[in-house]
């Protein structure tokens, strides 16, 4: 055996080489977003508006309600928590967009995007391994959204006056870490599957936007739509295949208490919930791997590896 | 002027092509609809859980803001389709110099682009008004009579829209790849300030001044006084005609027309000067 096939296939030297890639590849997304400082202004900033606009809602029905209530101070007192609790939903939903924005456009449609503007064939030919490649994306693409994700979070507490109540702290940062993982896992696998495919891929992300907003319970506790007879439990499965639905559901329970909203709009208590996402952060991130392993076979077999703008 | 015509023509085959043929016409249609459905579900189901945990249904609020959101699908296809062909064009397709060296306004080849997206999201929005009339109760009663002024209204609600979507797009001559914080940001500004969602009124009174500075908050007023005018949800609006509306919307889309040639070209001047017309940002 010669001296090099030797070293390659050194499990030290392995290791050393994937997480450099994973380095390498999340670099341009942690540095590149501090030489370009009004990324923060476009991806950061903006995107509040709109996740005001859902606060607001909240609050103009609040304040309708405050009307006709007048005179009942109990009544009164209950919409108020009503309101903040779902006010609360809404921040809480909106850190969560972020990470599924990411997840789409800058994980599920990367390999997609790499191949349009000429960047596949050089990952392709590097000798690491190509779920180092995707851990990298994940890992920059984390950070790149956490400035968001805080971002809403701190205008929800500081604008909006949200109140949250954290008991068990520990336990929202396993859920909320558990969650991504699952989310990222989710991305790396059809990030795979988007190698095959031409501009579908790009249409099938803008697809999962507002459709997975609704099923997934984004801007509204998830259980309402089991209270809605007829379709709203089978929305409501389909949208429990995205993470994001039961790690949203967890984390407002672990932060407005189970006993908001009359405790009638959950799914599952915190634990069974972070199992289930335990057990699909583990599915995704082996299915990626196989998926990423196939896929990039059969690209290569059908010759649509490099082929751009189809 | 022909060879605007030209242009335009041509532009606009090109950005319905390359809207549809990705797929085939029905998944497209299916496609178009899906999305703005869904967004029209989110506050569907928004409201039925404010209903449920407070025992209180409020069908005029509900129907002030499906019959906004259904028109603010506008907003977001129409600035969208404007101001993501400077840099879809740039940094995916990489096509934006020999567009840019053609022998042609680009300012109307953008406009041109636009327009199959106004197309699409016409569609989007008479299919989720339908939806909404037949299946939730949604209140829309418009007379005959109150057509003409609808239709004036539209098409002055939608020269505004194109107008704000190139000066944008002049804007992202000289920004990096931030279409979707763009997309995102910008419509998120008049979802919050335009009335869209809700009255004018719940916002404090620095977000009211700034809402009654934005054309659009005139247009979501009067489209939904034409459209639904049983609802007696109080706009602050009240004091202004229909026709005064339409005036100021005739006024607005002239002084944005004017604005965005001035944007546009400003922004233009700098991305040659910097030679930023063709860059890429490929992070």
């Amino acid at each position: 055996m010669s001296a090099g096939t030797v070293r390659r296939t050194d499990l030290r030297y392995r290791i050393a080489l994937n997480l450099r890639a994973v380095v390498g590849r999340s670099y341009p997304r942690i540095i590149g977003a501090n030489r370009e400082p009004s990324w923060i202004f476009f991806e950061g900033l903006l995107p509040l508006l709109g996740i005001a606009a859902y606060v607001f809602i909240y609050q103009s029905f609040g304040a309708r309600a405050l009307e006709a209530a007048a005179g009942d101070p109990a009544a009164q007192a209950a919409i108020k928590a009503n309101t903040n609790a779902l006010v609360a939903s809404v921040v809480l939903g909106g850190t969560m967009v972020a990470f599924w924005l990411n997840v789409l456009w800058s994980m599920a449609s990367q390999l997609y995007w790499e191949k349009e503007i000429g960047n596949l064939q050089l990952y392709m030919m590097a000798p690491m391994n190509r779920m180092a490649l995707l851990g990298g994306m994940a890992v920059g693409g984390m950070f790149m959204t956490s400035v968001r994700a805080v971002s809403t979070l701190v205008a929800g507490i500081v604008v909006f006056g949200v109140v949250f109540q954290v008991a068990d702290p520990l336990m929202l940062l396993a859920v909320f870490f558990v969650a991504l993982t699952a989310l990222y896992g989710l991305g790396m696998m059809f990030a795979s599957l988007y190698l095959l495919w031409g501009r579908e891929a790009w249409n099938l992300s803008a697809l999962m936007e507002e459709p997975i907003f609704f099923s997934s319970g984004f801007y509204f506790p998830v259980g309402g739509l089991f209270r809605v007879p007829g379709w709203g439990p089978v929305v409501a499965i389909l949208g429990s295949f995205v993470p994001a639905t039961f790690g949203l559901d967890a984390l407002r329970q672990l932060t407005l208490s189970r006993t908001a909203f009359g405790g009638q709009l959950w799914i599952f208590d915190v634990k069974t919930e972070l199992y289930i996402l335990v057990f699909m952060a583990v599915l995704f991130l082996i299915l990626a791997r196989y998926s990423l392993r196939y896929l990039e076979l059969l690209a290569k077999r059908e010759g649509k590896l490099t082929s751009r703008h189809q | 002027m022909n060879t605007f015509w030209r242009t335009f023509k041509v532009a606009a085959w090109l950005g319905w092509e390359m809207d549809s043929n990705w797929t085939e016409p029905w998944l497209f249609i299916v496609y178009s609809v899906v999305k703005p459905v869904a967004g029209a579900f989110i506050l569907v189901l928004m409201y039925t859980v404010f209903a449920i945990i407070g025992s209180r249904q409020d069908p005029a609020a509900f129907s002030y803001m499906y019959v906004g959101n259904s028109f603010f699908i506008f907003v977001g296809s129409v600035l969208f389709g404007t101001f993501q062909v400077i840099q879809s064009d740039r940094e995916w397709y990489q096509t934006i110099r020999y567009v840019y060296m053609a022998p042609i306004s680009y300012y109307v080849y953008i406009v041109g682009r636009a327009v199959s997206k106004i197309g699409v999201a016409a569609f989007a929005v008479a299919i989720t008004l339908v939806f909404g009339v037949y299946f939730l109760g949604v209140q829309v009663h418009m007379t005959l009579a109150a057509v003409p002024l609808f239709l004036a209204a539209t098409a002055l609600g939608l020269a505004v829209l194109l107008a704000i979507g190139i000066c944008l797009g002049g804007v992202s001559f000289l920004t990096a790849k931030h279409t979707h914080g763009l997309a995102e940001g910008i419509p998120g500004i008049f979802y919050v300030f335009c009335g869209v969602l809700f009255p004018l009124s719940v916002l404090p009174d620095w977000g009211v001044a700034v809402g009654r500075a934005i054309p659009l908050t005139y247009w979501f007023d009067l489209t939904r006084r034409l459209l639904s005018p049983t609802l007696g949800v109080e706009t602050t609006l009240s004091g202004y005609s229909d026709l005064a509306i339409l005036a100021l919307l005739l006024v607005s889309s002239v002084a944005f027309f004017g604005l965005s040639l001035l944007i546009f070209k400003t922004g233009e001047y700098f991305a040659r000067k910097a030679g930023k017309i063709d860059m890429t940002t490929s992070y």
